[in-house]
């Protein structure tokens, strides 16, 4: 088998990529959160098409229209979101494009051998084939995903984020496997974040930045500071952080009880001993590579998670928040800007208006009646402070632009002048130019003496903006980072765990 | 390997025993306190009136699997019975012929409501609602007046009794069990349809044609719903375009899905379950005639029954973590 290859470019998430991967050989792909690898991968999963470039299987160029297209060829990708369908048993699951069959119907008695093979392939030999997906645990769907992947026979196989939610005990079995197929000739691409695993299984290693491959190597060539140093890619310019972020005050005195403080907070699996407090007038970011939990801290703040243990204190009170409409209290006054404002944060065909006053009609209805007048200086004036721009306050919110709407979902909790205000990753995919304005108003309503706990997955963000960085690797927090401590390498290699050299 | 299968098999089946259980227990109050006791001739015009809406909710199962619904069933149905008061008449080659057309229609009334949802992107419920009230304007065409003929011989094989007492009609839902259901469930399509309704885009990401799926069960639908319509001439001896009737078996048709254990989300269920939810269904209706009630009781009656079903569905809510799922 010879080498895939391809380059396209035009595409913000990919940019003019090459890639080449050998038969018998493990690939690793490194990169930042949003370097392109995940995009690369759909492309020759055959899940987006590619604007620009061209792939090489065996030498010819082929283009896949479906996810079909491609395991027709052989290229198999286990994704990071699963794909395996909840209401169908794991045997029907490993099978389900193609079973084996029997005068045209499925031989269910040839699966069931099938599957447990393939189960066994992957050392999964202790799910049932018969049980149904959605009632295994997260690292067992993660292993039938695998073994689906495996009973396709690809010549290529893909893992992205494949051991991210399995037990060590699976991630040993897994590199088993992945060894035992390297040693049958298969190509492996093997995407994942944790340095220690690509040492151990990976023969080159591409590193990916912005959209681009920037390096590749054979493994072990380059130490883990000089691969954090390729994946930042680019030494940052003093001025770039001047201008786009406000200058950050002196760090508040620690008097008083803190705003909000959190000890010891589990939820399932996905949340393991959480400590942190949060004081009037600081900005502190969440860091870390994405899905480490903090989106799940967020929501357990804010209310919206069962069965959390841990104790929360407000003002050094014991409080317990038991949902959003208990979380903007007046005693509590949180707020949290979520991470899609088109599902969570906005109401898009209903007009700005009545997206800003929303969480704030309590405040201006007297006895269930809503108060227009009140409503209407009240949202004009929270339309002059955010600038947005829009034909008025009655179009709807869904006709504005990204970065508006945005400015709509955090104007909304502005109105009920939020004491602690919760974000999770506010600017992806808005412009640059809202993205200045939202930092301004972040530093400003801290300075206002709101205390803001601020999920980012753009480092340059978190440098910028927040007084302190709590780095959250595997659902805990990993490391603190301070003032001056807050650089892009530190984060990144606390993301990765790896130690920081000096 | 691990464990014994039956586990997982109960599991899988759990709605269908549910709804079989409850089915047998209602039946057994039924038949016990029926004032002429359990003879062939109750047994048969039972069997007629529960097999008429089974075979309905066998055609809602298909859709609703995919996690669409089919609210044109109703209507399909009664196209299908005045279109065979028309030509299942006469020789009994003609019938057959007539038989064949009856069917065809249905097919081409579920292959429009696939065409439509798959290719047009609309949600299956506005779409069903609109070609449902399509296809009730062909039927009303059809007979403005009710009407029509339909061969004898075929009528009383189909709602007779065979041989032994055995009403005919359970003979025929049998039949389109085995010759539709089982093969269906066990073809590639037929679990590609499952795999649509549960996770669309994991199917989608794992290379299932979910595009052929949902328009063969859209197709399969409608060819169930004109068989209903067929087996309403056959009962009736006439055809009648009546929008009350079409309406009252689409809505029992989901009530008869929702007993029978099929999620309405998509994706789990058997339209087994979904049979015996019918027989179910009216089988409550009847139990009030034996005990003496006002029929007006009935709906109220089913009402409630329907309601502790949906409830019963709804426990597991009580499990979820992250409130947000609720809402997903």
């Amino acid at each position: 088998m010879q080498a895939v290859s391809k380059r396209y470019g035009g595409v913000r998430a990919l940019q003019a990529a090459d890639l080449s991967v050998e038969p018998g050989r493990i690939h690793a792909i490194l990169g930042e959160n949003g370097a392109g690898k995940s995009t690369l991968i759909k492309v020759m999963a055959g899940v987006v098409a590619a604007d620009e470039g061209r792939m090489l299987l065996d030498g010819a160029p082929v283009t896949f229209t479906s996810p079909a297209a491609a395991n027709a060829a052989g290229i198999v990708c286990v994704f990071q979101e699963l794909s395996l369908v909840p209401d169908l048993s794991v045997a029907d699951n490993l099978f389900i494009s193609n079973p084996p069959r029997r005068f045209g119907l499925i031989d269910r008695r040839a699966q069931r051998r099938l599957a447990e093979e393939a189960l066994a392939r992957a050392g999964a030999d202790d799910v049932h084939p018969l049980s149904l997906v959605k009632d295994l645990s997260l690292s067992r769907r993660q292993m039938v995903e695998i073994a689906k992947a495996l009973a396709r026979q690809p010549r290529i196989l893909i893992l992205d984020e494949a051991t991210s939610a399995l037990t060590a005990a699976d991630v040993t079995k897994v590199y088993a496997v992945l060894k035992r197929l390297r040693t049958d000739g298969l190509a492996l691409l093997y995407i994942s974040h944790r340095m220690h695993e690509i040492a151990e299984l990976a023969d080159e290693c591409t590193v990916f930045c912005n959209g681009r491959s920037v390096a590749h190597y054979a493994a072990g060539a380059k130490t883990d500071n000089e691969v954090i140093e390729l994946m930042i890619g680019r030494q940052l310019s003093a001025d770039f952080h001047s201008g786009v972020f406000p200058p950050k005050p002196p760090p508040p005195a620690e008097t008083g009880p803190p705003r909000l403080e959190l000890k010891q907070l589990r939820w399932t699996h996905r949340l393991a001993d959480i400590s942190l407090t949060l004081r009037p007038g600081e900005v502190v970011g969440l860091g870390g590579l994405d899905g480490q939990g903090q989106r799940e801290l967020l929501l357990a703040l804010f209310g919206v998670l069962r069965g959390c243990s841990g104790e929360l204190h407000i003002d050094g009170a014991p409080v317990a928040i038991g949902g959003p409409h208990a979380a903007k209290r007046p005693g509590i006054g949180m707020a949290l800007i979520p991470e899609d404002r088109k599902t969570e944060g906005l109401m898009l065909p209903m007009s700005v208006r009545e997206n800003l006053s929303y969480a704030a009609l309590g405040t201006l209805s007297r006895g269930g009646v809503i108060d227009r007048a009140a409503e209407r200086a009240a949202v004009d004036r929270m339309m002059a402070l955010l600038a947005v721009r829009c034909d008025g306050p009655d179009v709807a919110a869904g006709a504005l632009s990204g970065g508006n709407q945005q400015k709509l979902v955090i104007g909304k909790w502005l109105m009920m002048a939020p004491r602690i205000i919760l974000l999770n990753d506010p600017t992806r995919g808005i412009d640059v130019g809202t993205k200045q304005e939202i930092y301004q108003l972040l530093r400003r309503l801290a300075d206002e003496g709101a205390a803001i706990l601020f999920y980012s997955t753009d480092y340059d963000e978190l440098i910028g903006c927040c007084d302190r960085v709590l780095v959250m690797v595997d659902g805990a927090i990993h490391r603190e980072l301070r003032g001056a401590q807050i650089t892009e390498r530190a984060l990144v290699s606390a993301a990765l765990d790896v130690e920081a050299a000096a | 390997m691990t464990g014994q299968d039956w586990p997982h098999r109960l599991r899988e089946h759990k709605g269908t025993l549910f709804a079989f259980a409850g089915f047998v227990l209602m039946f057994a109050i039924y038949a016990a306190n029926h004032p002429a006791g359990l003879n062939a001739n109750v047994a048969t015009t039972a069997a007629n009136k529960g097999v008429l809406l089974a075979i309905v909710a066998m055609a809602q199962t298909l859709v609703v699997l995919t996690s669409g619904i089919d609210l044109s069933v109703g209507m399909v149905l009664v196209l299908a019975n005045c279109l065979a008061s028309h030509i299942v008449v006469g020789t009994p080659l003609q019938t057959a012929a007539g038989v064949a057309g009856v069917l065809l229609t249905g097919c081409a009334c579920g292959a429009l409501n696939g065409l439509i949802v798959i290719y047009g992107r609309l949600q299956p419920i506005v779409t069903t609602i609109a070609t449902g009230a399509a296809f009730y304007g062909a039927a009303l065409a059809l007979r403005r007046v009710p009407g029509g003929d339909v061969n004898g011989g075929l009528a009383d094989a189909l709602t007779g009794q065979l041989p032994g007492g055995i009403p005919a009609a359970l003979a025929l839902l049998l039949a389109l069990v085995l010759s539709v259901w089982l093969p269906y469930r066990r073809s590639v399509i037929g679990r590609a349809a499952s795999a649509v309704g549960s996770s669309e885009l994991a199917a989608y990401m794992s290379g299932v044609p979910v595009q052929r799926a949902k328009f063969v069960a859209y197709l399969l639908s409608g060819l169930l719903a004109s068989i209903a319509g067929l087996f309403v001439t056959c009962i009736t001896y006439s055809g009648e375009a009546s929008s009350a009737n079409g309406s009252t078996y689409t809505l029992y048709s989901i009530a008869a899905v929702v007993l029978g254990g099929v999620s309405l989300f998509g994706g789990s269920g058997s339209a087994v379950g979904a049979i015996f939810g019918a027989l179910m269904f009216r089988t409550i209706g009847d139990l009030l005639f034996v005990f003496n009630l006002e029929p007006l009781w009935q709906p109220l009656f089913q009402g409630v029954v329907l309601f502790a079903a949906v409830c019963l569905g709804a426990l597991r809510l009580l499990q979820v973590r992250n409130r947000l799922d609720l809402y997903g």
